[in-house]
């Protein structure tokens, strides 16, 4: 509670001072996506279907990039990926 | 004109862009006054005919949002329909202003005039203000725009006029020019706020700035938006005063000192504590009872929330008994919600002066001069005697 | 509505940046998440959106968060329709006054299916009866899942809620989907659609032409809710697609009232030995479980009868309307 403003230091009416790329969504997902590089055809589905918008087409590198700061591991685009380049998978613990 | 009529007029003058309204007796005329401005190009206003008093309320919340000036008028079953956004308006801090024609709550379904269709919004967050006439509608409504889009007040106002008896009740009302209202008014102003862009920028939906509004606030947070609601009201309290003066300058007119209005008070030993046009009636009687050298008085309470306790206190120091007069029941309460709060006010009070509740009035029941008369007669008498009679009394019911 | 059609590719789609953005609340696998934002892709210029109370106006505005990029605006559950009338009066009058920029402000309101059959529905109809310029958008998870999946007058017949429990006496909801489509375009819509996010260049079409329409219009879009639906997450846009191969949401639009089938419905009623039984579009989820006991298979070719007639119906209402 300490860190949060009181009712002098927040704006009026509830205006959020925050955008919601700050809070990060990643640490909910059980299972992560495993993209195979070499069997994308970037139809971009993924990127398109994903709920949170967590996938992206990096123009420079010319590849579907995944941001698993946001990905919440539903496996929409390892469901719906039409070349099956995206598995599902529990990732291994690190040491 | 009638005091409905005479809102219509104010509202036309404050150059309002967005009204959006539902119709109710006795508030009709507010809105049909106001539908031939628009439809003889009189004003330049988007009026919104919605299909119900929830949406009439929630449409002139959210072109307040987008920084429209907006009214609305509503009364009775329309207000009580409102009631959901009542609250959600103040706590979205969005200055509409709200003309209510005080009217009896069902059941048994009544038209005519109680004060139970507003005194039921207490805590909705709104500032409320009761005129006692006509000229004071005029009036008020002009203030209301000032006093709600006032900065560090950004609340939404009602203005109570009695049903029937102001509404309907044909006055003289003394005008001001145009010139003078937009004036006095002037335009609308936004407060400053943050937004998630990290820009402080005027509060309102704005594509060029854009920001959310009408967030959820859980438990952290909820809380510290209500204290923030209570500081526009204590700004309010400070506002409502500063523009009764300025508006004296500009009309000649002031309403006490905008918050509570005397008369014959300084001296009194017994005075009424009444809201609305009630007051009026009540002066005869206080002039008459005057010429027998009994020190009768009266305190309007003009603006009910933000309430003034310190004015109240100050006012009736050295009153011995005072009669509060409900147009509201709260059944099953002791008394109703004036009489609760002015000896609330009281209890503080070096002398505390003896408090009983008349409630009247209701469903439209009139109260004869000669009848009203009878209050004073029994505050004299608890005054003598230094005993009240009866906590509450049912004033003008066949027993 | 513009003679010319918006054209796009994925890579454009992927290219405009997220006005819904991460970091919301959302489920993982939820349908109504994707459909935010892939209904923001079709944005054309300056807008302004309002939302009705739910679990999609929670996820995004959790203070101080907010995942909206543009201006946005919540007031309660029943009155979104209300709040994009009284955006829409200001934008006109502001402008008209100069009070504002001279520029044309699309409205966008959102609501769940509570909130646009059920609570919304009067502030809806009102609205659209005004001619308000707004586009309605509806996300149809069938049921209340903001409060916990209750029944709601779009929940599908056989549907087990925790308001409408598959029971020893009774089978799940008993009732029918309300036609909440057919109910917006008898006000006479100059357009009205329905759409599913797994189409999604169709939905986002649907969503440009709504907003290029000069008055009210109305899109239907078809959102599973995994929580609600007791379905994988991971099968959520595969339910929008089995749900238009059965001709459970066909999807279509009304131009003026001329029906027609889009592509995907389109290829079912030229092909009809494609169209799936609603029993592959039914049996993955855990909300039609109990459909599948000896019991209650009869409930199950109820439903598919149900389904053919409705199918046929929107057939005929497309030739007739649209020879």
């Amino acid at each position: 509670m300490s860190k949060e403003k009181n009712w002098k230091e927040i704006s009026l009416a509830a205006v959020p001072s925050k955008s919601s790329v700050s809070f990060l969504t990643g640490d909910w997902k059980t299972y992560m996506p495993n993209h195979a590089l070499e069997k994308c055809v970037k139809c971009l589905t993924c990127a398109i279907l994903c709920p949170e918008g967590a996938i992206r087409f990096n123009p420079e590198h010319g590849q579907v990039e995944f941001n698993f700061s946001f990905c919440k591991g539903c496996g929409i685009c390892a469901n719906e990926c039409p070349a099956k380049a995206i598995a599902m998978k529990i990732p291994e613990e690190e040491e | 004109m009638n005091g409905d009529e005479a809102i219509a007029y104010a509202v036309k003058q404050c150059d309002v862009d967005v009204v959006a309204a539902y119709p109710i007796t006795p508030q009709t005329i507010i809105v049909e006054k106001f539908s031939e401005y628009v439809a003889n190009g009189e004003v330049q206003t988007e009026y919104v005919c919605t299909e119900s008093e929830h949406s009439a309320i929630t449409a002139c919340l959210a072109a307040g949002a987008v920084g429209a000036r907006t009214f609305t008028a509503s009364a009775s079953a329309g207000l009580a329909l409102m009631h959901e956004m009542l609250f959600v308006t103040s706590g979205a801090r969005v200055p509409v202003v709200l003309a209510v024609a005080n009217r009896a709550l069902s059941a048994p379904i009544n038209i005519h005039g109680d004060q139970s269709d507003s005194m039921a919004e207490r805590d909705s967050g709104w500032i409320h203000i009761y005129a006692e006439n006509a000229q004071e509608a005029y009036d008020s409504i002009i203030q209301a725009f000032k006093i709600a889009e006032d900065v560090n007040v950004s609340l939404p106002i009602f203005i109570g006029v009695d049903g029937f008896t102001i509404s309907h009740t044909l006055e003289r009302v003394d005008t001001l020019t145009d010139a003078d209202v937009r004036e006095f008014v002037g335009e609308r102003h936004y407060p400053t706020v943050l937004t998630h862009e990290g820009k402080t920028v005027p509060f309102k939906l704005d594509p060029a700035n854009p920001l959310t509004m009408g967030p959820i606030a859980l438990q952290n947070y909820y809380y510290e938006f209500k204290r923030q609601q209570e500081e526009a009201m204590k700004n309010a309290y400070k506002k409502i005063q500063e523009i009764n003066n300025e508006y004296a300058k500009l009309s000649g007119r002031n309403y006490g000192n905008g918050l509570i209005d005397t008369y014959k008070l300084d001296d009194a030993e017994i005075a009424i504590v009444v809201i609305g046009s009630t007051a009026g009636t009540l002066k005869d009687i206080v002039d008459q009872l005057r010429t027998k050298n009994i020190k009768a008085g009266i305190l309007r309470i003009r603006t009910f929330r933000p309430f003034p306790a310190e004015e109240l206190k100050n006012a009736l120091l050295n009153v011995k008994a005072i009669a509060v007069m409900d147009k509201s029941m709260s059944p099953g309460g002791l008394g109703a919600a004036l009489f609760n709060e002015v000896r609330n006010a009281l209890y503080d009070a070096k002398q505390r002066p003896i408090v009983v509740n008349y409630i009247f009035g209701l469903g439209g029941r009139d109260s004869s001069p000669s009848e009203l008369h009878k209050i004073y007669d029994d505050l004299y008498r608890i005054a003598q005697s230094g005993q009240p009679e009866k906590t509450v009394t049912y004033f003008g019911l066949r027993e | 509505m513009s003679t010319q059609e918006w054209k796009f590719t994925a890579k454009d789609i992927i290219a405009k940046p997220d006005l819904f953005l991460p970091g919301h609340r959302a489920c993982a696998g939820c349908g109504p998440a994707t459909v935010l934002r892939l209904i923001l892709k079709a944005t054309r210029g300056p807008t302004i959106v309002t939302q009705a109370t739910g679990c999609m106006e929670i996820v995004g505005s959790i203070y101080p968060y907010t995942s909206w990029a543009l201006p946005w605006i919540h007031t309660a559950f029943e009155n979104a329709a209300a709040n994009a009338s009284g955006i829409e009066a200001a934008l006109k009058i502001m402008r008209k006054k100069g009070k504002i920029k001279d520029e044309h402000v699309d409205v966008i309101a959102l609501a769940g299916d509570g909130g646009t059959y059920d609570i919304g529905l009067q502030a809806l109809s009102g609205a659209v009866e005004r001619g308000h310029d707004f586009l309605f958008i509806l996300y149809d998870n069938e049921g209340y899942m903001n409060t916990g999946i209750q029944r709601s007058s779009s929940t599908p017949i056989g549907a087990s809620t925790t308001t409408s429990p598959a029971g020893t006496a009774i089978p799940g909801k008993l009732e029918k989907k309300k036609p909440i489509t057919e109910i917006m375009l008898a006000h006479d819509l100059e357009y009205a659609a329905t759409a599913t996010p797994y189409y999604w260049k169709d939905l986002i079409t649907k969503v440009r032409k709504g907003l290029e329409v000069k008055g009210p219009a109305f899109l239907h879009v078809f959102a599973p809710c995994p929580r609600g639906w007791r379905s994988e997450p991971s099968k959520t846009m595969e339910y929008s697609k089995l749900a238009v191969e059965s001709c459970v949401f066909p999807i279509w639009e009304a131009i003026n009232g001329k029906r027609q089938l889009s592509t995907p419905s389109k290829v079912i009623s030229l092909a009809p030995q494609k169209k799936k039984p609603v029993k592959a579009y039914l049996e993955g989820q855990g909300r039609f479980r109990h459909l599948f006991t000896p019991k209650n298979t009869h409930i199950v070719d109820e439903i598919q009868q149900a389904t053919d007639e409705r199918w046929q119906k929107l057939l005929q209402q497309c030739t007739s309307t649209n020879p």
